[in-house]
């Protein structure tokens, strides 16, 4: 989506930008994922599991109808920049994409999600210390990208620093990562996988991973694809051969004594959206 | 498929783990939050035959924008006195531990509602009060209004759950799968 922006201040089209790709992603799951739950529903053998899947491709036709956000857990959002040349990388880009996470969760609206970890306390804005994320990188065209995250998928994901002689055991990671998630995450889910990097870094592979489309695998992903599938946790762990919709991995190079590992768990409603700034 | 409507009786001992349901009458929405506080203060609607949602909806100017479950096992040690008290359902996704299992027993079962499907939900719902404004959006009870709302007899009243015999044959999998390498 291009949009050209209402206000022309650097912030202010950000918080535009940023306002319209939550509500595209909040209100319509891209099509790569929606192709996948369909070709899931289109094979799934399990009775339950079916009538899951069913439920699930009619709540995104209707929120899609309604125009409303097609989960209550409109999550936190996770926000991806690319900045061009020209465009000077200060403050007043995070403060527009602040804004635009003020604006779109008075209008879509979003639930209020975040708060002080301590005391609870909600920021009534979805903004607050370190809130949103937002990831820069240098790139040909202003865009903002924004993935928003719900927290019983988030809360499933693990890391693991793996010895250096455990790379074939990478699949049983993220296989177990599900094992212990069970039906908690809302499968079938979409597992970002990242390898290699550091503590940090991983983490960040394994998110951006979600941002890759999840209707082709390379032979490793569908590997671990398959392992996940063999569990049976199935939609929402009622069963099923559908507990995977797709993995994705992003590698780093690592240290030789290490082997990150993470897996961020996504549920069937894998939400995001991208919005290029027209100058 | 069952219909039942509320206020619930000994009909929901007959569901079996596995069964298809609607639902219709009226529900209250609880997360962690309105279970310390009706712990502590009491429960503020009729329990007796009554259904628990864990749900934290979108409202907008009254009216329910999306309400779909949330994760039900962050209940697990807060929902016996709502048992106790006379509740005769709990609706929500991912299931629930052991504990919460031998509560249910004889007495109420737990019913899940497809996790994620909040406009869905919210469009069998409708809004009929509130309790706890002041926890917030998420976290206040709110009374609400369905009519037929699908749902799978994830626990019943004798034990059988879902979610564990699903968890068990996962487990099989994993280690036959990974562990004998």
């Amino acid at each position: 989506m291009m949009v050209h922006p209402a206000d022309s201040t650097l912030p202010g089209a950000l918080a535009d930008a940023t306002e319209r790709a939550l509500a595209e992603a909040e209100i319509r799951l891209p099509r790569d994922v929606l192709a996948a739950l369909e070709r899931a529903a289109a094979v799934e053998r399990d009775e339950i599991a079916r009538s899951e899947l069913a439920t699930i491709l009619e709540n995104i036709a209707l929120a899609e109808e309604r125009q409303v956000p097609i989960c209550q857990d409109t999550g936190v959002p996770v926000v991806y920049l690319t900045l061009p040349p020209d465009i000077p990388f200060t403050p007043s880009i995070f403060e527009g994409v602040r804004e635009g996470v003020r604006r779109a969760t008075a209008r879509i609206p979003l639930r209020p999600n975040v708060v002080d970890p301590i005391t609870r306390r909600n920021t009534g804005d979805n903004t607050g210390v370190g809130m949103p994320a937002v990831h820069v990188t240098p790139g040909d065209r202003l865009t903002v990208t924004v993935l928003p995250k719900g927290a019983g998928s988030e809360n499933a994901s693990r890391i693991g620093m793996l010895l250096p002689s455990q790379a074939s055991g990478i699949p049983r990671f993220v296989a177990e990562t599900m094992l212990i998630a069970g039906g908690r995450p809302c499968p079938p889910v979409i597992l970002g996988v990242g390898i290699g990097g550091t503590f940090d870094t991983v983490a960040a592979l394994a998110k951006e991973a979600l941002l890759l489309p999840v209707d082709t695998m390379d032979d490793y992903e569908q590997e671990i694809c398959d392992a996940v599938n063999t569990l049976g946790i199935g939609p929402m762990g009622l069963g099923g051969d559908t507990t995977a919709l797709s993995v994705k991995v992003k590698r780093a190079d690592c240290h030789t004594a290490s082997l990150p590992v993470a897996v961020n768990v996504q549920c069937w409603a894998c939400r995001r959206a991208t919005v290029e700034v027209q100058r | 498929m069952t219909d039942l409507t509320t206020p619930l009786g000994d009909e929901v001992l007959s569901l079996r783990a596995g069964d298809r349901v609607t639902l219709s009458g009226a529900i209250y929405t609880a997360r962690d939050e309105a279970h310390l506080r009706m712990m502590e203060e009491g429960i503020p609607f009729d329990p007796k035959g009554a259904v628990v949602y864990h749900c934290g909806p979108v409202v907008q100017n009254g009216r329910l924008v999306v309400a779909g479950p949330t994760t039900s096992a962050r209940m697990n040690t807060l929902t016996g006195f709502l048992i106790d008290a006379g509740v005769r359902a709990l609706i929500g996704k991912g299931g629930m531990e052991p504990e919460v299992v031998e509560q249910l027993r004889g007495r109420a079962v737990y019913l899940a509602l497809t996790g994620g499907c909040a406009a869905l939900a919210a469009d069998r719902m409708r809004l009929s009060g509130v309790y706890f404004e002041n926890l917030g959006m998420a976290e206040a009870v709110w009374a609400i209004q369905i009519d037929r709302l699908p749902l799978t007899v994830g626990i019943d009243a004798h034990g059988g759950d879902l979610f564990r015999t699903v968890r068990e044959k996962a487990k099989a999998q994993f280690h036959q799968r990974f562990n004998n390498r």
